[in-house]
């Protein structure tokens, strides 16, 4: 794999870091005038998402992570893993339920989504920025509202808990932003 | 179609950049300090094994020779201090290789000058003056003279005067830095550079100027020693909102000294191999004929354009940053 040095350090870059793959969000080069130079460098660390501050000496390496975003398809959950597929190769990948995390909230059979390889094991896996989904289970709405004002949980078909507008009824199909668990609209079918 | 033809700031920022230069012309007219031009190509330059510099083939056929981009026009200007210049200042250019980020442009403008007979309490108060004349409209607080001593123990904790590699180590380990104890290991002054810019500068000149005053000798660079004290030496930075912007010293005089650092500093290029810098012997001799005493100070001029317009990123204040030159 190949070696960054901190002046290559820039937005995206994927290094290792205390022996876990890590994402590199922000660096910032530090040199007071008659100083020594450093890098303030903000990093995410891949496998346990947690973000932290991190300087080096300016002229300081790291090595590279071989992590790779991939589109896959969600096949199914056998209890323990879930499973995925590249389209175009076929080939199929596993994750457990530590690995998609939150991810499972949003993954239905077929849908696409993304899973974080790292040395070819997922490492992460991050569902598309906006699904649609049923909803299998809400309190009847109040007829003639059509506001957003209030709402009301709903249940989705893959179990996770959204809040909707009165007026939105169970059996329909919803769209929900991923990134921040919102209701966006309904679905004509 | 490329679009990377165009500034990297605005059209507004070139007509600031143009005032500002206007008033501080006019600021040191009105004291009677004469403007100079010093050579940006010089044949010696700086051994500090902080700043790196840029070089260049020289072609006077038939013979060849290794030229520098200035880091300062420090060394020039002490030599025409020494030829009986008076006080002087200059608007120019300088290059520091490898230097970019969002304060940092390898090529940047600073303006320097020098107080013949000023000591450095003297070039504080002309400071003070210059900026509060260039933030007139912008209502800064009063300036605060703080040693470097009290802002170091008021942010820290540390006495940065005495290395403690135990107490230094355990603070940084409570603060969450703990990289700083292998970065840092037992070098007294890298110790200092890094909780100095992470824990200290941030806080500095919070809507004011704030001038640190007495730096601690192990970074007295070209800073005289405090005759008072051996651990002091006569160095003044200038901070507003937390950022460095610029730099002065009571001016080490003593040539003997003076060459004494620059053998040392070539010999901590040599250890760290980096690119061999030769000893400027022009500015040795000026300081052996007799540098006259003054204090001096470098203000990064593209750094406070960024004060002024509240930019962002340095490259905000350039017609091009280095990324578009």
């Amino acid at each position: 794999m190949a070696v960054y040095s901190t002046n290559e350090f820039k937005s995206g870059l994927k290094v290792m870091l205390d022996n876990d793959p890590c994402a590199i969000i922000e660096n910032e080069f530090v040199k007071p005038g008659k100083g020594q130079a450093f890098n303030r460098v903000k990093i995410r660390n891949l496998k346990t998402g947690r973000v932290i501050e991190r300087t080096f000496k300016s002229g300081e390496s790291l090595e590279g992570a071989d992590v790779v975003d991939v589109e896959m398809q969600y096949l199914y959950n056998d209890g323990e893993f879930r499973h995925f597929m590249v389209q175009d190769t076929f080939e199929q990948y596993q994750a457990d339920n530590k690995i998609v995390g939150d991810a499972a909230h949003w993954l239905k059979d077929q849908d696409f989504c993304t899973v974080t390889l790292w040395n070819d094991s997922p490492l992460a896996v991050t569902p598309a920025n906006f699904v649609e989904l049923a909803i299998v289970e809400t309190d009847p709405g109040v007829r003639g509202d059509t506001s957003g004002g209030g709402g009301k949980p709903a249940k989705l078909d893959t179990g996770a808990v959204v809040r909707v507008p009165l007026f939105v009824q169970q059996g329909e199909v919803i769209k929900v932003d991923t990134r921040t668990g919102e209701y966006i609209s309904r679905v004509k079918e | 179609m490329q679009t990377d033809w165009q500034p990297t700031c605005s059209l507004e920022l070139l007509r600031l950049r143009a005032r500002l230069f206007g008033q501080i012309r006019e600021f040191f007219a009105g004291r009677g300090v004469l403007e100079v031009e010093t050579p940006l190509l010089s044949q010696a330059l700086g051994t500090d094994p902080q700043l790196a510099f840029f070089s260049t083939q020289y072609e006077s056929l038939p013979n060849q020779s290794t030229l520098f981009l200035q880091t300062s026009p420090e060394f020039a200007m002490k030599r025409l201090l020494a030829a009986g210049s008076g006080s002087i200042y200059q608007i120019c250019k300088a290059f520091r290789n490898g230097e970019a980020g969002r304060f940092h442009n390898p090529e940047f403008t600073l303006l320097e000058w020098y107080r013949v007979g000023f000591d450095l309490p003297q070039l504080m108060t002309e400071v003070d003056d210059l900026i509060s004349l260039l933030f007139f409209d912008y209502g800064l607080q009063v300036t605060q003279r703080i040693s470097y001593r009290d802002v170091f123990q008021q942010y820290t904790g540390l006495d940065p005067l005495v290395f403690s590699h135990h107490a230094y180590c355990a603070y940084a380990l409570a603060q969450g830095i703990p990289e700083a104890v292998t970065i840092c290991a037992d070098d007294h002054a890298l110790w200092l550079d890094f909780l100095f810019s992470h824990k200290v500068q941030p806080h500095l000149g919070k809507n004011a100027l704030c001038m640190v005053y007495g730096y601690p000798s192990c970074q007295s660079s070209l800073a005289r020693i405090s005759p008072e004290n051996k651990g002091i030496a006569e160095r003044v930075e200038l901070f507003i909102k937390g950022v460095e912007l610029g730099n002065g010293y009571y001016e080490l005089t003593d040539a003997v000294e003076q060459e004494r650092r620059f053998n040392e500093e070539i010999g901590i290029r040599q250890q760290r191999k980096q690119p061999v810098a030769v000893k400027d012997e022009r500015f040795l001799a000026a300081l052996y004929s007799g540098l006259p005493d003054c204090s001096g100070m470098a203000i990064g001029l593209d750094r406070l354009l960024m004060l002024l317009s509240a930019c962002e990123s340095i490259g905000d204040t350039l017609s091009f940053s280095i990324h578009r030159a």
